[in-house]
């Protein structure tokens, strides 16, 4: 059994927090810095991230906020998993570019980093000095029955408490979507 | 309880599981250098199939079967032969399909056949089209998280059927190579112009391989089998690209598998061992902190090199076989120890009448991953 705490729905143009809307000026890629910009402001490395990790990243945040318990604290009690279906497509797209021309190759280990799907579980447990369960799963369409079984699992490890999960999906710098929640052991 | 009762390893070194154990029994390894291969500028040593190999396979195999990409090919080759061994109805709603994989149809990208709003090369797509070449009417799971992604389908898929959800599942974990992968670790400088040499002193950096290996999983089976005694998932929280000095997260799984499990048990512990000088030392430092330094430990990636989405499924199955034998397998390439922490490396196949081991795993994004598997 579980319990759903906290609710965050961002789309291209509109979040929702617990069900109340948040006014925002932009929208698309640029949504996402001026979340940064007014909740965050302290953590350069958001500019280092891809698309889905800037997503998961301020979605988290907002979240976390949301919660309103003390940060940054170590533990291995709390799991991030996230369900996507487009993963790292856009990464992959970029890292694609700076190969597609043998003449000119010059690949990039900041850039490759970022074709993995699951690197945008590691920032959220990074940010937040998380040593619980990492993971990230892509299915074709979202399923929220086989998530939750998902989630049911991961909350049969005996350490874990809480697991920060959801969707999350980046098709493109104006078509993304993020909706996360802690789920909590009951 | 949950067992494994039926694998596959379909590799370079051949068809079968049997076929792969004793190439390696042998000491045989099909790691090679590639000089020019995808008109790369650098050569790079790794453990291919030859060209057409598995195309080749495949279309006598399955002359009648739809369009399948080579890393679909690949995958459904293992896929179907531990499928016909375990005797499990693959299109049941009672049996979960759950692929490994780091990236899948990637190499699609590169003969330009996808427009940015092309799914082709989604995970998800390429797991749907191997349910459907089984006939199985389930959303398919696609575990992808590092190098960990084949200990974190077989975790997922233990959770799965102990939901009671499922009676079977299949876990199916492969990568093909690709310009796109090589060029990656060759721009990180992690690669090895030579075999690798796993824990050694001269260790300088890890080879690819390509590979597809399954396990067929049941829940409450009478049948003989491995258990999947326990299995762990933790963070380092410390690096996306490099593992934490006190490896955190690796000590974090080796000791929640280990509860209440006496170690005097263990054959062995069969470790990631890329031969990387970070990740090595990182392991090293996490089985001595989790008081597992006596237990011996091997690796494989000095035969296969590292197959990515296959290799957790691949090297615990080939770990379960080699103790069917009561052998440990040795750890080609290893010389000299090279790592802090004082390590039995096992160098020379070795005799054993224990029945229990750990197959540990990190990767990028800072995660660790750990089974525990035994049998009684």
């Amino acid at each position: 059994m579980m319990k759903r705490l906290h609710t965050v729905h961002i789309t291209h143009n509109q979040v929702v927090i617990d069900g109340v809307e948040r006014r925002v000026k932009s929208c698309g890629k640029a949504l996402l810095t001026e979340l940064y910009n007014d909740e965050v402001g302290d953590y350069p490395r958001f500019f280092k991230m891809d698309m889905l990790c800037r997503l998961g990243f301020v979605a988290t945040e907002l979240l976390l906020k949301a919660e309103g318990k003390p940060r940054f604290e170590e533990g291995d009690d709390r799991a991030v998993v996230l369900f996507s279906c487009s993963g790292s497509c856009l990464s992959d797209m970029l890292f694609e570019e700076t190969i597609r021309h043998r003449e000119a190759c010059f690949p990039s280990p900041a850039a490759f980093v970022y074709t993995l799907p699951n690197i945008v579980t590691g920032e959220i447990a990074m940010r937040n000095r998380y040593h619980g369960e990492t993971n990230l799963m892509l299915l074709t369409r979202r399923n929220d029955e086989l998530m939750e079984r998902q989630i049911e699992g991961v909350l049969a490890d005996s350490t874990c408490r809480s697991v920060i999960t959801g969707w999350i999906d980046a098709e493109g710098e104006d078509r993304f979507e993020a909706e996360v929640w802690i789920a909590n052991g009951i | 309880m949950i067992k494994i009762i039926a694998d596959n390893i379909y590799s370079p070194l051949g068809s079968g599981t049997a076929e792969n154990y004793d190439a390696v029994l042998q000491g045989r390894s099909r790691l090679r250098l590639h000089e020019g291969k995808w008109g790369l500028p650098e050569a790079f040593m790794a453990s291919l199939f030859e060209e057409g190999e598995i195309e080749g396979r495949f279309a006598s195999a399955y002359p009648q079967a739809e369009d399948y990409s080579r890393f679909e090919q690949m995958m459904l080759l293992s896929a179907t032969q531990a499928v016909a061994e375990s005797g499990i109805d693959a299109s049941s709603p009672r049996t979960l399909l759950v692929l490994s994989t780091t990236k899948g149809n990637v190499s699609l990208l590169e003969n330009n056949s996808c427009a940015v709003t092309d799914s082709a090369t989604h995970l998800s797509i390429a797991a749907e089209r191997i349910a459907r070449f089984f006939g199985n009417p389930n959303l398919p799971l696609v575990v992808s998280n590092a190098c960990i992604s084949g200990v974190c389908a077989i975790i997922v898929a233990q959770r799965n059927l102990q939901s009671g959800a499922y009676d079977n599942a299949v876990v199916i974990g492969g990568d093909e190579q690709s310009a796109f992968i090589v060029s990656g670790f060759q721009s990180f400088k992690a690669l090895s112009s030579v075999p690798c040499r796993p824990f050694s002193v001269n260790r300088h950096g890890l080879n690819l391989g390509e590979a597809a290996a399954t396990v067929v999983m049941a829940r409450d089976t009478a049948r003989e089998g491995w258990t999947l005694q326990a299995g762990a998932i933790r963070n380092d929280a410390y690096h996306l690209s490099s593992p934490s000095r006190q490896a955190e997260g690796s000590y974090r799984v080796l000791r929640a598998v280990m509860k209440g499990f006496d170690a005097e048990a263990l054959a062995v512990i069969n470790t990631h061992g890329t031969a990387t000088l970070y990740n090595d030392e990182m392991e090293s430092v996490a089985i001595q902190r989790a008081g597992l330094d006596a237990v011996p430990v091997n690796g494989y990636k000095g035969i296969y090199g590292h197959t990515m989405g296959a290799a957790g499924v691949l090297e615990t199955i080939l770990t379960m076989h080699a103790l069917d034998k009561g052998t440990l397998l040795p750890t080609r390439g290893f010389d000299e120890l090279g790592v802090s922490c004082k390590l039995v490396v096992v160098t020379a196949p070795t005799p054993t009448r224990k029945h229990a081991f750990i197959k540990m795993m990190s990767g990028f994004g800072g995660c660790n991953a750990a089974i525990l598997m035994n049998k009684r």
